[in-house]
């Protein structure tokens, strides 16, 4: 795995994505900064990680959709790369047009950070190959906007091609509205491109890798992710 | 040199008042200069001088605190404690307070205080790895307190959060006492290289002082004086004194700082807080020995126009100051364009002593820089120690309903219910290092890739320090001792934040030296010097004083952070051991407070040596692997122990009668110290049991874990933990709906 994690201002949580992308894959990923114009040669991943890129402010990555770096990464998408954004990351991809629908504020307007449970809806992607089809993981959340929405007709576009790769959900896998923290229409947590190569997510994976620490429900993702690039090399 | 210093407007005694200088503060101007002030020197000494920067009223009373151990690299003095834990690494870390901006706006004045205590700690080199805080506000039904909790929560961790430190710990309580001046208290924890710490003081003349961060503006204009004056009426009216944070800029302002620390070009550094670039500058000289000259014309503003007198007095956020070596400034200018931020040489160090600012060619303030700083005033106020209270007879307090009644009672009371509502709005994960996240007796977070972890907690029980100050100041820092050692964490090192009234009341100033000397005694005795602190005055509105608060922030040390010890019971069918004297003791305990409505009766006193006994011991069987679960006892004593340790596992237990010499409702609920509940494997417990009569530590098995999902207490009808939770977790949240 050759991933690139990129680094706008305001990102606080790509010190934790480049800690588990190294435990996972045994290699440190590049860190890519916001105004450069290029990935670095034979970049497999890129990841997006989450923050508070530009303070928030204006809106949620979109400053940093309009960085330099994001027409580097469009590039690469359009070839078919694989993009993970995750939190600030998923708010980027969709403010850069890479992924449709917009995170609004938790239906509560409460900042929440805990863990929650997803629904792995798909196991055919290679972000999701770790895991089981329907399989329930706990991973943690840390957002005050991931109340995810777009029109009807983008909705069901998204769920009629199988692209809701997670959804909020209860400890045994029921979609409830108890269990989807920021109100996100149909329980969305995470979505992919109609390519299935950029994968937006609000809840934080790469915070539940270590036994140690916790839990380890994330590690799929990552142990996945290898094992597709190692695959396609 | 006079006359080079305009003087247009006449310095008249309101003017003086105004500043916050009584008569005589001002005639010890007269005679230091030979003159009369400036505009813009009578703002710089109303800085300097005030209350919250000065510490004229508390200084010779925090020079009895112990600050020296064999750990301590840094006490008190600079911006913030340094504590050598091993593997060349130090801990860096205090506590502060921002009361007073965050009673009249509460989002920003919480948010900047967060923002300041966390400036303090990278200013010295670290890299912020936690934060904690300590928060006090009015009687629920008080019409602001709703709206002051809301506030605060969500500018602490609108800041933290998007600063990017998780944050772990802290305490929230509601009193009446603090209906007119609630309490935020913010703590922050750092690691640096123990090789790589940056001080204050500067050093060399002829260097550059350069000014760094966001630009200055006229917000928090005389806010080092405001939060030295008592509220009255019209108080909300200081809003435009309440700085505004951008964690945005901080977070820049950090990753800038440690890169040029790392790239060596800094000799000396002062974060820009309270009275901002007057503060800054006079300590950075002060310290060094050396003379300051400013350009003001050099400072980048936000606003146009602005005078001297307004830029020496912003309190504009995320600002640094730092003496550069002067072969380094191009890098350190590419560096911080690099992240934005604004970088300019305002002024120098000089041979003189002398503070000199100099705006549009004139010369607008030349004082001498150490009276300035080290030689503000100093009081030995009068104070009054308030008489004892009679110690309260357990059999002489009636109980008004049974034991299971008052413990599902406790569990909903704003006191002792879950704060989850509170620190789920804090991202308390990110770093990836949050090992024991909020609601256990301490956080625990690893240090770098561990094997090591850092204990933290802030702890105080304002009742006791106001029943007796002395006893209360003790408790603050057993309770603070113990809660690190319940998690298995050897205890360091502590910041204080003293939250008190007007010390120019004798009562008050009682219980400041009350609390203090309690404080010191219990430091002396556990071996757990202060290395940082802040004392926050005059919280106080018409006449009416809060609670004397002592916040204590405390920081332990475990070799191995997987080695923790939690509160959740693990398995059923264990022995639960109590472990410290209990007699009962119900004054000024929650159950007299919450259930039987009386707020009285003396403090339980804490006995020192057996606290270190006691917690010495639990320790070494977290330590050992014998210790399965551990809980130390406080607000609610044993009955409010256990049911928190049931709750955070759904795990019940069935517990043995009480012991026929104590009053059920005391043995239950009474605040006894030096307290734990350690739970064992059954066929360890006689082995424990006769350790603990070797180390003459008080020891008894009270019950088992299990017995079905029920908390069983004799003669009681169990409770289900299901709805003890259900008890425990919905006060706040309907509270803060407004169904409460």
């Amino acid at each position: 795995m050759n991933a690139a994690v990129l680094v706008f201002p305001g990102i606080n949580r790509e010190r934790d994505m480049a800690r588990t992308l190294k435990i996972i894959s045994g290699r440190q990923p590049a860190m890519v900064w916001h105004t450069d114009r290029e990935l670095p040669a034979g970049t497999d991943l890129v990841v997006i990680p989450g923050g508070f890129s530009y303070g928030d402010y204006l809106r949620c990555g979109a400053i940093a959709a309009r960085s330099p770096i994001m027409d580097a990464v469009r590039a690469y998408a359009a070839k078919g790369g694989l993009v993970l954004g995750v939190c600030n990351g998923f708010q980027i991809l969709c403010e850069a047009g890479l992924l449709p629908g917009v995170l609004m504020r938790n239906e509560n307007l409460r900042f929440i950070c805990r863990d929650v449970y997803l629904k792995v809806e798909r196991s055919d992607t290679p972000f999701t190959r770790g895991y089981n089809a329907g399989q329930v993981v706990r991973v943690p959340v840390a957002h005050g906007e991931g109340n995810y929405i777009a029109d009807g007709e983008t909705i069901a576009k998204l769920e009629g091609e199988g692209r809701v790769i997670f959804r909020y959900c209860s400890p045994d896998g029921m979609i409830d509205p108890d269990w989807n923290h920021n109100g996100a229409i149909n329980a969305i947590a995470g979505i992919v491109s109609e390519r299935g190569n950029v994968l937006g997510m609000m809840p934080h994976p790469e915070n539940h890798v270590e036994a140690s620490i916790g839990l380890t429900d994330g590690r799929g993702m990552f142990a996945g992710l290898v094992e597709a690039l190692d695959r396609a090399a | 040199m006079n006359s080079l210093i305009p003087n247009e407007i006449p310095i008249t005694p309101a003017l003086i008042a105004e500043h916050g200088l009584k008569p005589d503060e001002y005639q010890r101007i007269l005679d230091l200069i030979g003159r009369a002030p400036s505009l813009t020197e009578l703002g710089i000494f109303s800085a300097m001088w005030n209350e919250h920067c000065s510490y004229k009223s508390s200084k010779v009373h925090l020079r009895t605190l112990p600050t020296k151990g064999p750990h301590v690299i840094q006490g008190p003095g600079e911006n913030a404690g340094v504590i050598d834990i091993g593997d060349g690494l130090a801990c860096v870390f205090k506590m502060e307070s921002h009361n007073h901006p965050s009673y009249i706006e509460p989002y920003q004045g919480a948010a900047t205080g967060v923002g300041g205590i966390l400036r303090d700690v990278f200013t010295m080199g670290a890299r912020p790895i936690a934060c904690l805080n300590a928060l006090s506000f009015g009687a629920p039904g008080h019409p602001k307190t709703r709206h002051l909790v809301g506030g605060v929560v969500a500018g602490i961790g609108g800041y933290g959060n998007s600063f990017g430190v998780p944050t772990v710990g802290g305490s929230v309580r509601f009193h009446s006492r603090y209906d007119g001046n609630c309490l935020v208290n913010a703590m922050a924890v750092g690691i640096a290289r123990k090789d790589g710490i940056f001080y204050s003081a500067a050093s060399g003349v002829g260097m550059p002082i350069v000014y760094l961060g966001s630009k200055t503006g006229r917000d928090g204009i005389h806010g080092a004086s405001m939060a030295s004056a008592e509220f009255g009426e019209g108080t909300e009216e200081k809003r435009p004194t309440v700085q505004v944070g951008d964690p945005f800029s901080e977070k820049l302002l950090l990753e800038a700082c440690l890169e040029i620390m790392a790239k060596g070009c800094v000799i000396a550094i002062q974060d820009m807080g309270a009275a901002g670039l007057t503060c800054s500058a006079v300590e950075m000289g002060a310290k060094g020995d050396l003379g300051v000259a400013l350009e003001l014309d050099k400072v980048p503003c936000r606003e146009e126009r602005m005078t001297a007198y307004e830029m020496m007095l912003s309190e504009s956020q995320e600002r640094m100051l730092m003496v550069l070596k002067p072969e380094k400034e191009k890098e350190a200018e590419a560096i911080f364009h690099k992240w934005g931020l604004d970088f300019a040489v305002v002024g120098e160090t000089t041979p003189t002593k002398r503070f000199i600012v100099r705006h549009h060619g004139e010369t607008m303030a030349d004082l001498p820089i150490k009276e300035l700083g080290d030689q503000a005033p100093e009081y030995k106020r009068p104070f009054v120690s308030a008489a004892k209270h009679k110690a309260i007879d357990a059999d002489d307090i009636h109980a008004p309903v049974g034991i299971a009644e008052a413990l599902e009672k406790l569990l909903a009371t704003p006191d002792l219910c879950s704060k989850r509502w509170v620190w789920e709005q804090y991202d308390h994960i990110i770093l990836g290092n949050t090992v024991q996240r909020p609601g256990g007796d301490a956080a625990v977070v690893r240090v770098e890739d561990g094997p090591k972890g850092l204990a933290l907690t802030t702890d105080v029980t304002p009742r006791y320090c106001e029943a007796d100050p002395f006893e209360g100041g003790k408790q603050a820092v057993a309770e603070c001792w113990r809660n690190l050692t319940a998690v298995g964490a050897k205890p360091l090192a502590v910041t204080d934040n003293l939250n008190f009234g007007n010390p120019e009341r004798p009562e008050i100033m009682g219980q400041f030296v009350g609390c203090v000397r309690g404080i010191a005694e219990a430091c002396k005795a556990l071996d757990f010097p202060v290395v940082s602190g802040n004392v926050s005055l005059y919280n106080e509105t018409n006449g009416k004083a809060i609670l004397p608060t002592p916040s204590i922030g405390g920081v332990g040390l475990l070799d191995d952070f997987s080695r923790s010890a939690t509160l959740a019971f693990k398995r059923a069918g264990e022995t639960i051991l109590l472990i410290g004297e209990t007699t009962g003791w119900l004054g000024q305990s929650v159950y007299l407070r919450d259930i039987c409505g009386r707020e009285e009766g003396a403090a339980p006193p804490v006995d020192l040596v057996e606290e270190r006994e006691n917690g010495d011991f639990v320790r070494a069987l977290i330590l050992d692997g014998t210790a399965t679960a551990v809980h130390d006892l406080s607000d609610g004593g044993l009955a409010v122990a256990l049911a928190e340790m049931a709750m955070a596992s759904g795990i019940g237990a069935k517990l043995d009668a009480a012991p026929t010499d104590i009053p059920a409702h005391a043995y239950w609920f009474g605040e006894d110290q030096a307290r734990y509940l350690v739970t064992l494997r059954a066929d360890a417990a006689q082995a424990v049991l006769k350790r603990a009569q070797a180390a003459s530590v008080p020891a008894a098995v009270i019950g088992m874990t299990g017995g079905g999902e029920a908390l069983a207490l004799p003669g009681e009808p169990p409770l289900p933990v299901k709805t003890l939770s259900q008890h425990f977790e919905s006060w706040l949240p309907r509270y803060m709906a407004g169904e409460l």
